[in-house]
Formats: structure tokens, sequence, C-alpha cells
């Protein structure tokens, strides 16, 4: 009985009953197949610069025009104008509205984007490049600018076959203006299967003090990544995506879990730490196993902090304890160890360069009934992220600060809700099916990649476009 | 062979929280909770892949399956298939009598790092077949044709069917170990009130611990078990003084499920290696390996009291190292019972007991109570036979290095057979 949905999903008669089917996501550090078609309206070149950069094939992007467009006959005899067709699926389309500022350059966008909606093979790729609405300038600039946030979210809800569409607002009309180099790693990161779970989002890259570090397969290779509540779920999913990628893991759990804990650390070769998070002593004591294990030199290149707790009850319910218990574990807790991990000369402390990067939730962004403990501490976390990635000395550091929000993710815990629940939340989202602890890991991954060092105070929904908190 | 020993240092331990008999481990195996325990070391200290130089643990409930045990549990680990094993046994001697033997190796230099501890099930006990059965079943298995296998099967008879219980009794006495250690609380003079308090201090000590986080880099949770099972904060010395006595007989009967060690499930181990081993993982070392001495006593003639070894084997480790009981900073007695380290300790000091049986001219001495099992000890975290032994070594070892370089342990494990098992560890 648990899977219902499954069995009326896999019958063949259910595509036919019209059923939502949901697509096998291309997961990894994989490429879309197809070639990536690169478009602009209104004349901006920074896409292109950096998907030369990243190496990729690219072709010029389709364009619906009137003059374009063919005549096409369908068998009962009626005939229609279509846009032009790409000879085969593409992989993506990368569409640069950087430059965008009027009605006729979002006209531009339509034209270029309507192509691409049937041409998109499976888990094909729409990414719009645009600026910060608030830096366009004139009014019809910024309105422009907003306005490819509605279209994108539009057409995530409309792309099928695990297709997704996101945005990423760079500066270029600032002191600062944001690199095609510092582009790269978010713009590779939205291609490959690593998003297979994020459409629909807004994305900002900056600009960093430092030149970032080139891309790499493995680029945590020699560095040390602390992630707690590593034992189990998502975070045993954020350790071993960690350790394919290079990275020393310091895995962090309660004693409680030490099992799981201990089967995560010996699979990825890496060291298992019983702790308490809420515990007075527990930054030092991270600092401490760092400093100990790789040497007073060593230092952390990035912290997770994926721990976190629930204790839902309605408000009407909720005492001091209750509420107080959810929010010092998944906020005060990450609070504190931050603060000590920051100390500029703790042995074992966060590096020049690091990441830190939180776990927030869509129930933080819309609520949830029953929630409402959560829903502060996971809201208060993006308010952490923003805070901290707005802080000119840990700029100055070129230290990030970013949280990932998970919407519906296949785990132990999930598993463990009503069906009916379930299958609702695997549902309604564009991708018509619940994420993977990997789907969350790689966003975590790409935040705290070394070549992400102009992206910072960002918060990014890994829920698959999910109608929940939009 | 090199001249001069080398030190052998204690890293760190491992173990799962024990588990009361027939509780959260009922249906654990003794290599089920040895490999978890293992495996859980590894994590610890990330050696996941890595060879030692050996692992030596042992059970002492042990089924016919678990031969070779401990190198059954390496196999299912995380360590590489290539770390050596064996078993050991000497009741509850078994965890520090592996403890001693890696030491030993290290010292002269045949290993540079081991593994040493044990496990033991008091619920997954195995159960033999009466000899009736066993001897009809090797005839059949014997047999080359189906007739001569019909008939040796025949001989079966109902009362054959019966098994062989296990029992916690010493084979030569046919007295359960409560059964002995009441003769000897009763001939020290053990009262009531002492055990119970000893009891109390126990758990109240352990609970504390768990509190205080003095575990979470000792133990690893199992099955849903992330405290010993058989701990009671709550309890008190009112609380102990309702229970009614189970050893001994009559009017002077003292000892109760209370203020006994409680059969227990579990698995413990010690990590250890050479300074160079050390260094090259970068792990402190938190306490040196110092001596180690074994006594037996002969119970069977009733010359000594079942569990009185230890007081013979503390003296001459003593006397061997030209240490008093003042030098010792941590005393870790086993809580067989609480009688046990009562008598053992009034057994120190007592004029006649050191005169007449250790030859000494005066008293060995009090123990000060104040640095005895500081943490708590079996009565209240249970005792897995083998897995006592690594449990206290690891404690001990975390509590030296707390106090600090030159601070001194000194373990005292009493065991079946009249036996006991006695350890020296120095702060690092």
């Amino acid at each position: 009985m648990a899977d219902l949905m499954q069995l009326l999903t896999t019958n063949p008669l259910a595509k036919q009953l019209g059923v939502p089917q949901a697509t096998r996501l291309r997961r990894g550090r994989e490429l879309p197949s197809g070639p990536v078609a690169v478009g602009t309206a209104g004349g901006g070149t920074l896409a292109r610069r950096a998907l030369d950069l990243l190496g990729v094939p690219v072709r010029d992007a389709l364009l619906d025009r009137p003059e374009t467009r063919v005549t096409e006959t369908s068998d009962d005899g009626r005939s229609r104008e279509v846009p032009e067709a790409y000879p085969g699926r593409i992989g993506a389309l990368v569409l640069d509205a950087t430059s965008a500022t009027s009605l006729a350059d979002l006209e531009h966008v339509r034209g270029l984007l309507r192509p691409a909606m049937k041409g998109l093979e499976s888990s094909g790729r729409v990414v719009v490049l645009g600026v910060e609405p608030e830096t366009a300038g004139a009014p019809t600039a910024v309105a422009t600018q907003q306005a490819l946030e509605g279209i994108v979210r539009s057409v995530g809800k409309e792309l099928r076959g695990g297709a997704t569409a996101n945005l990423v607002r760079v500066d270029l009309l600032t002191a600062e203006p944001t690199t095609a180099q510092e582009l790269t790693s978010t713009l590779s990161f939205l291609l490959e299967g690593r998003s297979a779970y994020v459409s629909g989002q807004v994305l900002h890259v900056g600009h960093a003090a430092e030149d970032p570090q080139p891309l790499s397969d493995r680029p945590y290779e020699g560095r040390i990544v602390v992630v707690t509540g590593a034992g189990r779920g998502i975070g045993a999913g954020i350790a071993r995506t960690f350790a394919r990628d290079g990275a020393l893991v310091v895995a962090v759990d309660v004693p409680a879990g030490g099992q799981g804990l201990a089967e995560v650390a010996n699979s990825i070769g890496g060291t298992a730490l019983q702790l308490d998070i809420t515990a007075p002593d527990a930054g030092a004591r991270i600092a401490g196993h760092v400093a100990q294990r790789f040497g007073e030199a060593a230092r952390i290149h990035a912290i997770v902090h994926n721990a976190g707790i629930t204790r839902d009850r309605l408000l009407a319910n909720t005492d001091e304890q209750w509420w107080g218990s959810v929010l010092d574990v998944n906020l005060g807790a990450q609070i504190r160890i931050n603060s000590v991990l920051l100390e500029a000369d703790r042995p074992g402390g966060l590096d020049d360069g690091g990441r830190i990067i939180g776990v927030a939730s869509t129930s933080g962004i819309a609520g949830n009934r029953g929630q409402a403990n959560y829903a502060a501490s996971k809201a208060g976390v993006i308010g952490l992220v923003r805070a901290m990635g707005a802080d000119p000395r840990l700029a100055e550091r070129g230290i990030t600060v970013n949280a990932v929000a998970p919407g519906f993710i296949e785990t132990e815990m999930t598993g463990k809700m009503p069906v009916a629940t379930r299958e609702v939340a695997r549902r309604i989202n564009s991708l018509q099916q619940g994420g993977t602890p990997v789907d969350v890991a790689e966003a975590i991954g790409y935040f705290a990649d070394p070549s992400s060092a102009a992206v910072t105070g960002e918060v990014l929904r890994v829920c698959g476009q999910s109608q929940i908190g939009a | 062979m090199p001249d001069q020993l080398t030190d052998a240092v204690i890293l760190g331990g491992n173990r799962i929280p024990f588990g009361k008999s027939g509780g959260a481990y009922a249906t654990a195996s003794n290599q089920a909770m040895l490999t978890a325990a293992l495996d859980g070391l590894i994590a610890r200290f990330g050696i996941a892949g890595e060879r030692v130089g050996e692992v030596a643990a042992g059970a002492v409930l042990k089924h016919a399956r678990d031969f070779n045990l401990t190198r059954e549990a390496v196999l299912g680990s995380a360590l590489a298939a290539t770390t050596p094993a064996y078993d050991l046994q000497q009741a509850c001697g078994t965890g520090l009598e592996t403890v001693i033997q890696v030491a030993n190796k290290i010292r002269l230099g045949q290993v540079d790092s081991g593994i040493a501890g044990g496990v033991d099930s008091a619920s997954d006990a195995p159960i033999a077949v009466g000899e009736g059965l066993r001897k009809a079943l090797l005839g059949a298995s014997r047999a080359r044709t189906p007739l001569a296998r019909a008939k040796a099967l025949a001989a079966i008879r109902p009362g054959d069917l019966a098994p062989e219980t296990p029992r916690n009794a010493e084979p030569r006495t046919g007295l359960s170990m409560g059964e002995h250690q009441a003769l000897t609380a009763k001939e020290w003079g053990i009262t009531r009130e002492a055990q119970d308090e000893l009891a109390a201090a126990s758990h109240h000590r352990l609970a504390a611990a768990w509190d205080a986080g003095f575990f979470d880099d000792l133990a690893t949770g199992f099955l849903r078990l992330s405290r010993d099972e058989g701990l009671r904060p709550d309890t008190s010395v009112d609380k102990l003084a309702k229970l009614s006595p189970v050893f001994g007989k009559g009017e002077g009967a003292t000892m109760t499920a209370g203020n006994s060690t409680p059969l227990s499930d579990g698995a413990a181990l010690v990590l250890l290696g050479n300074q160079e081993w050390a260094a090259e993982h970068r792990l402190p070392a938190l306490a040196r390996f110092v001596d180690a001495e074994v006594a037996a006593v002969d119970y069977v003639s009733g010359d000594e009291g079942l569990l009185m070894a230890p007081a013979y084997a503390v003296p001459r480790l003593l006397a061997r190292q030209g240490l008093t009981l003042d030098d010792i900073d941590r005393f870790e007695i086993h809580e067989a019972f609480a009688s046990t380290v009562l008598a053992t300790m009034a057994a120190w000091e007592s004029e006649g007991f050191c005169r007449d049986r250790l030859g000494l001219d005066a008293p060995l001495g009090a123990v000060d109570r104040s640095r005895l099992n500081v943490n708590g000890s079996s009565l209240a975290a249970g005792h897995p036979f083998a897995a006592t032994g690594g449990r206290i070594v690891a404690s001990l070892a975390k509590m030296l290095h707390e106090l600090g370089p030159g601070s001194r342990g000194l373990i005292s494990i009493c065991a079946a057979g009249g036996q006991g098992v006695v350890a020296i560890l120095e702060g690092c």
C-alpha cells in the first residue's frame, strides 16, 4: 500500500490516464548531452564568455520571429505556424539578458525561449542571465530586469521531462562588476546534473576580492570539510558527496547517532566526531579535532551546518522548552560555532577563503502549520546568511556564507510520512518528484567550491520549484 | 630484538552502550556487537582501510560458531582485511588481558599498534544439547548408510531433548559467583548499607559522566541504545535498601540485585600504539601502559574467596613498581559485586590479611574513596564479561590524560576461576 502512487505511475496505463510521470533526472557532474544554445537579448556578452571559459560546445540560439516560422500541417489537415525547430534536441539554452532594458528586449527573450521550450532534451536547462534590478537605472530597465524573474519562474513550471529554468543575476552596472571567470562555477552547476532538483530559482553572483580558483572535478582535494548531522539522511549524502569530490570529511553527529555516523565516516575514510552541537564547547571541540588530526596549521575549508531537529506542535501548545530546543539546535548552535571557528588565530578554525553553508528549509520561507519554532529557526538561518554574506570583514578574508533550503527530499524521515501527505509533497513541484539527499549535497558543494568565491549571502532552494513557499 | 622496551600508549577506545540481558541487544550476536564497537573505533580515529598490528579480543560466553570471532569481526569491519586477529579468554579478565597482550607486543617492538578488548552477550548465550542427543547426532553424522543413520538417531530418548542450560556457576564447586561472594562478604563483615552506598554512588557517578559528555568519545550508540541500559540515575540508598537479598542465606544475607552486577550485553575496545605510530596518526597518547600482574587463589578448597585474587595481585604489582596505594590517583576496581570492592579494600587495610596472606610487615593501606570509580563502574554500566576490561582501560586512560602527565591509575578486575588481573597506567 505504501506505494500506490508508484504503482499508478509505473503502470503502462497510468500515462494514458494522465497520471504525472516523473522523469529520471540527470545527476552528478554531467553536462547536457546536446549542444548549449546561446542567445542574447540586448547584446550582453558575459554568458558567451563564461561558456567559452567552461569549454562547453555552443551553438547560436534560434530566434522565433514571424518570418522564421514554418507551416505545420497536422493529420487532420489543420495547419498552423510554428517556430523554426532545432535540428536535434539541445541540452540547454543560456540566455544573456544582462543588457536588456526595454519591453522590446523582453520580446527578444520570448523569441529565444519559444523554440527552446520544445527543443530541450530530457533534463535540459534554461539559464537566464540578468542584473540586479535595483542597479538597472531607469524605471523601464528595472521593470525589464524584474520581468525576467516572472518569466523564469513561469518557464520552470511549464518545462517537462526534468528540464529546469533558473535566473542568475550578476553585477555589471556597479563599481565591482562580475567577471566571466566568476560566473563559471554557477553556470557549470546550473548546466550540470548537480542542479537536478533546482528550478525556478534566482541566484546572485557578485564579485570577489580575489580571482576565484579554477574549476575542478575534485575541488576539495586535500581540503577539510566539516558536516554536522552527518550520520544519516541528507547529512550522510552531503558527507559522501564532499568525499567524492576529494574532501577530508569530519563527520559530526550526536553520540546517539553514532552507529550511522561510524558507517558514513568509515565508508568515506573520514573521521567521526560525536558531539552535541549545542554544547558550549562544541565549536572549540570541532576546531580541536581538526587541529589534532590534521596538524596545528590545518584549517577548515568549509563547515556545513546540517544538523537540525523538529519539535512540531501548534503554537497554542508550545512552551519555552519546546520552542527553545529547536531554535538552539537549528540556529543558536550555528551562531556559536561560527563565532569560534571565525576566530582568526584559532588552530583548526575556518580558513581564509573558507565557506560557511547553512541548511534552511522551504518551511522557513513559507511557514508551516505546527512548525512555528522550526520555521523560525530556518528563517533565522536565512537572515544569518544574508547578514554574514554582507559582512565586509568576512569578505576581506574571502569567506562566503550561503544556505540551501531543501524542499521535499526522500529520506528515512520523509519515508515515514503518511502516504497521502508524502505523495502530495512529492508531486506539487515542477519536477513532480521528491529530491534526493545528493541534490541538496550538490547545491551545498556548489557554494563550498573554491571557484564560487563571488557567491555569498545566497539562499538557494533545492525543492524542484515546489509550490510550497514559492 | 630491541634492548630497551618501547612505550605502549593508549590512544583511545570505543564501546557500545551496555545493554541489559534480554534488553536492547537481545538478538545481537557477539560478532555483531564486536564489529559495531570496532567500526565505531575505526571511524573515531579515521583508520578505515588501514592495517593495524593486531586485534585481540574475546568472549566468555561463546557459541561454537564463534570460532575465530575476532578475526571474523575484523573481516566484517572497515579495517584492512590484512589485519591479523586472535581470540583470548580469561573470564572477566579477558578484556584487560588482551590489553596486556597487545601492550606487551608493542613494548617488544613486535607490532606498532593494536586493538584490544572483548564482547559478551548474556542474552544470546550458547545453549548446548544434552550429552545423549549430542552423542546420537555425532553418531548419525558418522553413519555411512541410511540404515546406520536411522539406528543412531533411534537411540535418542525424550529426556535427551532437554538442552543443557548455561549456568553461572563454578564447575568445581557448583556455587554461583554470587553465592561465592556472599561467603566472602560474610567473612569480611561487609554491611548491606556499605554495599548499597557503593551501588548508589556508581549509578550517580556514571549518570553524571554521561551527562557531562565524558563518553562522547568513548562510546558509540548501537541499536537505538545511546546510554547504558541498566543505568538508574534516580536510584538511592533508600530505594536499594528495599530490595530483598538474592545471594547468601538467612539473617546475614546482604547481597541484592541492586548491589550485584547485572548480566549484560556489550562490547568494548581500546586502541594502543607506540609513540611513533601515534604521532604518524596525529593521535595524542592518553596514557602509558606501565605494568600488569595476574594472581590466582585456591577457592576450590575454600582457602580463599573466589573473587579475592586481585587482593593478592595488586600488592605484588605495587611492590614491583615501588609504589604504594597513595601513589595512585585513580582506582578502577571492577564492581563485580559491591561487596567484592569492599572486601578487597578491607583486606588491604587488614593487618592480619596483609601479614598472613601477603607476607607484609604492615597493612597495604586504605584506598582513598574519592579516587575510586569516580565515573561509576560495573554496577551501573553493566558487565558484559569480556567487555569490562576495555571499558575500564579506555575510561581510565582518558581520566588520567585529563589529570595530566605522571598521574597514575590502577585497574583491578576479578575473574571466575579465582583469578585476578590488575594493571597500572600512567597519564600522558
